[in-house]
């Protein structure tokens, strides 16, 4: 098994015809994933890595039974797209889009959960469940087929931690990327019950950023509900303070927020902290070694 | 995006939230003029980004224009926290009877616009939050319409004095109308004070803005103070790079913000001193490598470089293209350690392979490498 996404998935994609959509397409298809087509508004009847085309999202559901889309289009037009995807009947939107502005993103957060619908990202690099499909944009030769679980808020660092873990024949079940944006769809509280559901995935990586106090939350959920082994990396232990947003940022975040201050939670709630990514993964395959 | 207090109160002025008048003044003369057309005390107060400002001596009152000018001449020209004061605020003098703090920013946790407030306003907000969080009146809404309910409730509150109710509700509604209007990720007025006439006024605002959402605000985009910024970091945003100076002596060239921040991170804990978080982005344009080379470079302190690049969409053969470029268009002479991994990283390396480029197969390895190159020494790891 795997969450989220397999290799029945039937994608859309929103932005087909531009050139990272297009791109991509390519990419998720030759992986494996079921991309059954795509839209872009004034460009259906075309085809793309000969897949249909449509208009819009509405007639490209009621022609494929997609479940799924994959968001490329410009900041300014993504939550619109969202909607048009979730009006359309998704269940699960991946938006890789960077730039949204956070007030728009607020606004489409709340009628997304409404309607039970999952969000992944905004400014993510999207999800994988290695030798099934891939629905984003990561380098899919990377990853192997495996049990262990990864979420993480950033992408590039993503890449490096699942080379590390391949690299020791640790293979993942599924791995999302859930972006570094303030508001994003999906917190690692809302993947981390689908990986302890999950009977393919032993445990889970975390990886973190300073900024925010999704990391101490997550480190007391955990504590509380999570059984399996999860083991998790903070980076921005050097990175400068600096932005800092009046005294408000100061109340709301109440000292959370910094590396450290994630790196004290976790250890609390009896996660194991690696220094480094390389130790990542070795504590990692350390930690499951038992269950295999 | 951050602008000063001054432009802040003229987006409050426009709304119609109350403030003091008051006008800008670059040179202690001017100051002093300003503050006789004004004939009462002044507030002379530095205008810059940087926070902690009354702290640091930045805010002066001076009872007449001579007091002014001294003021100002003290003021300006200032260092506070790395930026220089250029301009000083001459405000008429509020007579403060009470104190209060009112904020509106996003509250990430809770995908909501936050308001804050609290009587018991003042330099020292923070520790009210700190020590006695119970004198801290919280509400949030998920939209973009104002919680009149609770904004009304809270209102009540600030000044325990029934007149002001009306007032600050009205200020509480045009601040949040300023707020979602220009997509505004704090709107801060501490102290908003109730004068011991009865008006209740702003007598300091904090503005700052999404980046995001500058395209759709060209006149909040125009406000941004260049002055304020790093030019190196100026000229990296015009480029596409994201770019952060820092003290040390290792520059950092590296491909996503995580990536970044970890290189930084790890080149620190093995004994050496990032000197800068340079993101180069996703896209594969070898131009952009070579801006990111001369942007580097322009920090004189710098030793060594490291290129530490895992290839998604970014593509390694681009980056040893661009690399490769900024060796013939530029004078190169530290030395640079270069990692390669993911996307064609084969062909890359082969690239490089004639040239001076220091190569590195790992991360720990690109990392300790670098730390010799520059001089350093790398620390021991158990």
């Amino acid at each position: 098994m795997s969450i989220l996404i397999d290799e029945n998935t039937k994608v859309l994609v929103q932005g087909i015809t531009g050139r990272d959509g297009s791109f991509h397409a390519g990419q998720m298809i030759e992986y494996g994933t079921k991309v059954v087509g795509g839209v872009t508004p004034g460009k259906g009847g075309q085809s793309v890595h000969d897949v249909p085309v449509f208009d819009t999202m509405k007639e490209a559901v009621a022609e494929t039974s997609a479940d799924a889309s994959v968001i490329y289009v410009p900041a300014r037009f993504a939550p619109k797209a969202i909607r048009e995807a979730m009006d359309a009947g998704i269940k699960l939107i991946v938006t890789i889009t960077e730039g949204i502005p956070v007030l728009d993103m607020m606004e489409v957060y709340h009628e997304v959960r409404e309607r039970g619908i999952r969000l992944i990202g905004p400014n993510c690099p999207g999800l994988i469940s290695p030798g099934k499909a891939k629905i984003g944009i990561m380098p899919g030769q990377i990853h192997r087929q495996g049990k262990i679980g990864v979420i993480s808020r950033s992408g590039t660092l993503t890449y490096e931690i699942v080379h590390a873990l391949t690299g020791l024949d640790a293979g993942q079940s599924t791995c999302v990327g859930i972006g570094g944006d303030p508001v994003v769809g999906s917190s690692f509280m809302d993947l981390l019950p689908l990986f302890e559901a999950d009977d393919e995935t032993d445990g889970v990586v975390l990886v973190g950023e300073i900024g925010g106090d999704e990391e101490e939350r997550t480190a007391e959920y955990i504590a509380d509900h999570i059984s399996k082994p999860v083991f998790a990396f903070i980076v921005g232990l050097t990175a400068p303070e600096g932005k800092r947003m009046g005294h408000a940022g100061a109340i709301v975040s109440g000292g959370r927020g910094t590396a450290d201050s994630k790196m004290r939670a976790f250890s609390h709630a009896g996660v194991p902290v690696a220094g480094t990514i390389d130790e990542l993964a070795d504590i990692t395959v350390q930690g499951l070694k038992h269950l295999t | 995006m951050k602008i000063h207090e001054y432009q802040a109160k003229e987006l409050f002025r426009d709304k119609g939230i109350p403030v003091p008048e008051g006008k800008i003044a670059e040179t202690a003369q001017a100051a002093r003029a300003i503050a006789g057309a004004f004939e009462t005390t002044v507030a002379v107060k530095a205008q810059v980004h940087a926070g902690g400002r009354g702290k640091a001596g930045g805010v002066k009152i001076a009872k007449t224009p001579a007091d002014a000018y001294e003021a100002a001449e003290r003021i300006l020209g200032m260092n506070i926290k790395g930026s220089v004061v250029r301009k000083v605020l001459v405000e008429k003098g509020s007579s403060i009877a009470k104190e209060a703090y009112v904020g509106i920013t996003v509250d990430r946790s809770a995908k909501s616009i936050l308001f804050i407030l609290s009587a018991a306003g003042g330099v020292d907000i923070e520790e009210v939050a700190e020590k006695t969080p119970e004198k801290i009146i919280r509400f949030r809404t998920q939209t973009r319409s104002f919680p009149g309910q609770q904004a009304a409730e809270a209102a009540g509150k600030l000044f325990d004095d029934e007149a002001t109710v009306e007032p600050v509700l009205d200020i509480l509604r045009k601040l949040f109308a300023l707020f979602v209007e220009t997509d505004s990720s704090l709107a801060e007025i501490n102290p908003l004070v109730l004068t011991s006439s009865g008006d209740v006024v702003a007598l300091d605002g904090k503005m700052n803005f999404d980046d995001n959402a500058l395209y759709r605000h060209e006149n909040i985009a125009a406000l941004r103070d260049m002055g304020e910024e790093n030019p190196a970091e100026i000229d990296a945003k015009e480029k596409g790079l994201s770019f952060v100076a820092l003290e040390g002596d290792i520059g950092c060239m590296v491909n996503g913000a995580g990536l970044a921040m970890a290189t930084m991170d790890m080149i620190k804990l093995y004994g050496g001193n990032p000197a800068n978080f340079l993101d180069v982005g996703g896209s594969s344009n070898p131009e952009k490598v070579v801006h990111a080379f001369s942007i580097i470079l322009s920090n004189p302190d710098i030793k060594a470089i490291l290129v530490n690049i895992f290839g998604g969409i970014t593509r390694c053969d681009d980056i040893a293209r661009g690399m490769l470029e900024a060796y013939d268009r530029m004078s190169i002479d530290v030395p640079v350690v270069v990692r390669l991994t993911g996307t064609n990283a084969d062909i890359g390396l082969d690239l490089l392979k004639d040239s001076p480029l220091i190569p590195a197969s790992s991360f720990s390895e690109a990392v300790t490498k670098v730390i010799e190159a520059s001089g350093g020494k790398v620390k021991e790891m158990t």
